[in-house]
């Protein structure tokens, strides 16, 4: 393995590595010259330099609100930086369809929901729906995905129930909400309850939402996991290629 | 001055048309209750509490009932006569089954005569103090001048009341009109209603008549303060729509969510259910003059701003006439809609104006609830706050109702105090700086906007003849609204619906409907 060269990086402002960011925060302080100055003290206190309080703004109730610029010194080595992510290729939906057709020989059944308390929607439907999101088609459309969307608040015992009983290759978890990290609570609950069931290795358990990376959903036992940005077709690709690779798939 | 030029013979068949969906139910109205209904006439007689594991009294005894069979005489009439023979309280008869496991149907059963005389009372005494809270809210209206139009309306959602009161209190006093506390975000399903001050919830929190009372107290002390009413609201809406409309009255909400059909469509909530409670719950909205707000954003939330158009106009016509039904007014329907269309599509802000003065115009007495982009807020915080500045400006150009405040950071968390300050910056700073501008434009009278409006008027009116048709049931279970199927026997909460046997009393609606359709 060669060693990737060293490459050292801070924020930009508007000169190279000026390390220059952008703040905004609230504290409980009155907006005169002292909260202004506690404001200015905390970020000297994280390790910044040149800081410029350039916004105050009274909150009521006690608080303010700060806006600031300032420098700091701290600094990555970019070339070190390395993240999990999705790597299955992203293909059309009209390719999704092709490949299924190609390497699996049968529609497969992918069952969507909000589970537990979340009762958001929005980011199942943009997967799931026939209209899609942002011109790319959900899932519904595809000619080999027989797409289930069960909608709000599903009870992780209702979507196993009904994913083994439909025999589901995969299933797809909206989580939207995540107050209290809510979100991580309802999806360790669903992989326990399938690993319980023995249902975990059946299907592929997918997981998605705003504030849902591939790397949080590899850490809590999902096969992938989708965040901001994603659509229907990432979603449909990872499916396909993922069943397709199953050794009991490639035998049949 | 900025005015469409509707096709009027359009608005009266989409009016007819509607008229003839809402008439179909008065069977439903007439010989069916529900669990929830009987669980309000109860707390409206003066029941409270719940048990050590939660579980509220009310619940109790009309659960108890049901499991006897005896809940088609309604609950009430039970309690009342177990109170006349008794020598009871209301509260003491609750306490009575729900921990000493009394069987209200073991007890004789007292004269009519008494049993009218001690529900009377009750009932008098209920009324008396809704009416009072009413009072109160038009005196303070008076003193203090009426609410802003638009009325800057914004969401506080900690889940801990008290941490909720301190972030409605920044908010007034920073210039907020109506403060909504959202619920926890599993709360429409609940069966019940949750008891006491809650300091834990998702998304949310809980609407609890002591949370209620919490936040109306706050806001009192706090419009005294700053020489403002700030109003309160709260969702009658899911499975328990009377009782928290009861609540509401009892604790002087001045707004109530309360969609005849959201329910069904978004949270799979039975039909009949849905149809039966909204129209007691907007009763008691009425008779408390709570403004009801309808929740039409969700039909572009779910699905293409500019294709499911008529949709928000079809649900606002049927949305009036269910309330009208209910002895609501016109000056106290929020009907709602919403900013929703892609920013990336050219002139798609000429589309939203079409749209807004479109449900401003069709509704011209009425404070329309608009809602903000949601569905294209991102995580870039920056963009959402100058779509939120695009949607306050049709808001103040047109003079909706209820400015129902974008935030900036919508796509990320339940707001912190500092997004929902700079939220109220924002309206009222677009507010200010274009206040007259409507009265200064006129529009083609031809042109793209007049069109849009008509064409969106045109597709709402032939899909309500179509629905006045087919019936709004069979409408809904062939998906005909928001692309959803709601079969009649289906969803939840339909165990809980039953008809009424002879006898059955529920004073409250009685004395309502007598007083509201005098009016």
């Amino acid at each position: 393995m060669t060693k990737s060269k060293e490459n050292i990086i801070k924020p930009y402002g508007d000169t190279l590595n000026d390390g220059k960011m952008q703040l905004s925060f609230s504290l409980q302080v009155n907006p005169d010259e002292k909260g202004k100055e506690a404001a200015r003290l905390l970020l000297k206190k994280i390790g910044f330099d040149d800081i410029d309080i350039c916004g105050v703004r009274e909150l009521y109730e006690g608080f303010t609100h700060f806006i600031a610029y300032a420098s700091t010194s701290a600094s990555i080595d970019y070339s070190k930086v390395t993240v999990k992510t999705v790597e299955t290729e992203v293909m059309s939906m009209e390719d999704t369809d092709e490949y299924i057709q190609a390497h699996i020989g049968r529609p497969l059944t992918v069952f969507g929901a909000c589970i537990e308390s979340d009762a958001h929607t929005v980011g199942i439907d943009a997967i799931m729906n026939m209209k899609g999101f942002n011109h790319r088609y959900g899932l519904e459309r595809y000619k080999y995905f027989n797409a289930i969307n069960l909608g709000a608040q599903v009870s992780c015992e209702d979507l196993l129930k009904r994913a083994r009983e439909e025999k589901a290759d995969a299933i797809l978890v909206s989580q939207i909400v995540t107050q209290k990290n809510i979100h991580i609570k309802n999806l360790t609950r669903l992989i326990e309850l399938a690993e319980a069931e023995g249902l975990r290795n059946k299907m592929l358990f997918i997981c998605g939402g705003p504030r849902i990376s591939h790397e949080l959903a590899i850490e809590l036992g999902y096969d992938a996991g989708f965040g901001t940005g994603s659509y229907a077709t990432d979603v449909a690709s990872f499916i396909a290629i993922s069943i397709s690779n199953r050794p009991d798939e490639k035998d049949s | 001055m900025l005015k469409l030029n509707l096709k009027q013979d359009l608005v009266i068949r989409a009016r007819n048309a509607c008229r003839n969906i809402v008439g179909s139910f008065r069977y439903l109205f007439d010989d069916y209750s529900s669990v929830t209904i009987e669980r309000t006439v109860i707390r409206l007689m003066g029941i409270d509490g719940a048990l050590q594991d939660g579980k509220p009294y009310p619940n109790i005894i009309v659960d108890d009932l049901k499991s006897k069979s005896a809940l088609g005489k309604g609950a009430v009439m039970w309690v009342v006569n177990a109170m006349t023979a008794r020598g009871m309280s209301p509260q003491e008869v609750a306490h009575a089954v729900a921990t000493l496991g009394l069987d209200l149907t073991k007890i004789p059963i007292q004269s009519n005569e008494e049993i009218h005389k001690t529900l009377n009372q009750y009932t008098d005494k209920m009324l008396t103090h809704i009416k009072k809270q009413k009072l109160h809210r038009e005196k303070m209206f008076e003193k203090y001048g009426p609410r802003r139009i638009p009325a800057i309306y914004v969401i506080v959602a900690t889940g801990n009341i008290y941490e909720d009161v301190t972030q409605a209190k920044a908010a007034a006093r920073e210039g907020a009109d109506i403060i909504a506390v959202i619920r926890s975000t599993a709360q429409s399903l609940l069966d019940y209603v949750p008891y006491g001050a809650t300091t834990e919830g998702f998304g949310g929190t809980y609407a609890t008549q002591e949370n209620f009372m919490i936040m109306r107290k706050a806001l009192d002390d706090v419009s005294e303060e700053i020489g403002r009413y700030i109003s309160l609201t709260n969702y009658a809406s899911g499975l328990c729509m009377p009782e928290i409309a009861a609540m509401g009255a009892m604790e002087r909400l001045d707004l109530m969510l309360n969609d005849a059909m959201y329910g069904i469509l978004f949270r799979d909530i039975n039909p009949q259910r849905t149809i039966l409670d909204q129209y007691f719950s907007r009763m008691i909205n009425a008779y408390a003059g709570i403004e009801i707000q309808t929740g039409e954003d969700n039909y572009l939330t779910t699905s293409d701003a500019i294709e499911k158009a008529y949709t928000v106009t079809a649900s606002q016509l049927i949305n009036e006439q269910f309330a009208l039904l209910s002895g609501i007014r016109p000056d106290k329907m929020g009907l709602g809609h919403a900013f929703e269309i892609n920013p990336d599509l050219e002139n798609g802000f000429l589309y939203e104006l079409a749209h807004a003065m479109l449900t401003r115009e069709l509704f011209p007495n009425s404070p329309v609830k608009y809602m903000p982009p949601t569905k294209f807020a991102s995580g870039n915080v920056f963009k959402t706050h100058l779509m939120d500045a695009m949607f306050n400006f049709v808001g103040q150009l047109t003079g909706q109702g209820v400015q129902l405040l974008g935030m900036m950071t919508e796509a990320i968390h339940t707001p912190h105090l500092a997004d929902r300050s700079l939220a109220i910056e924002n309206a009222q700073y677009v507010f200010n700086t274009i206040k007259d501008l409507g009265n200064e434009l006129n529009l083609d009278s031809n042109g793209f906007i007049n069109q849009r409006a008509n064409s969106v008027l045109e597709e709402a009116t032939l899909f309500l003849e179509k629905v006045a048709d087919e019936g709004l049931l069979n409408a809904m279970s062939h998906g005909e609204f928001a692309d959803i199927k709601r079969p009649e026997h289906g969803g939840k909460g339909f165990d809980g619906v039953f008809r009424k046997d002879i006898g059955y009393i529920n004073p409250f609606m009685d004395r309502m409907k007598a007083e509201l359709m005098q009016l």
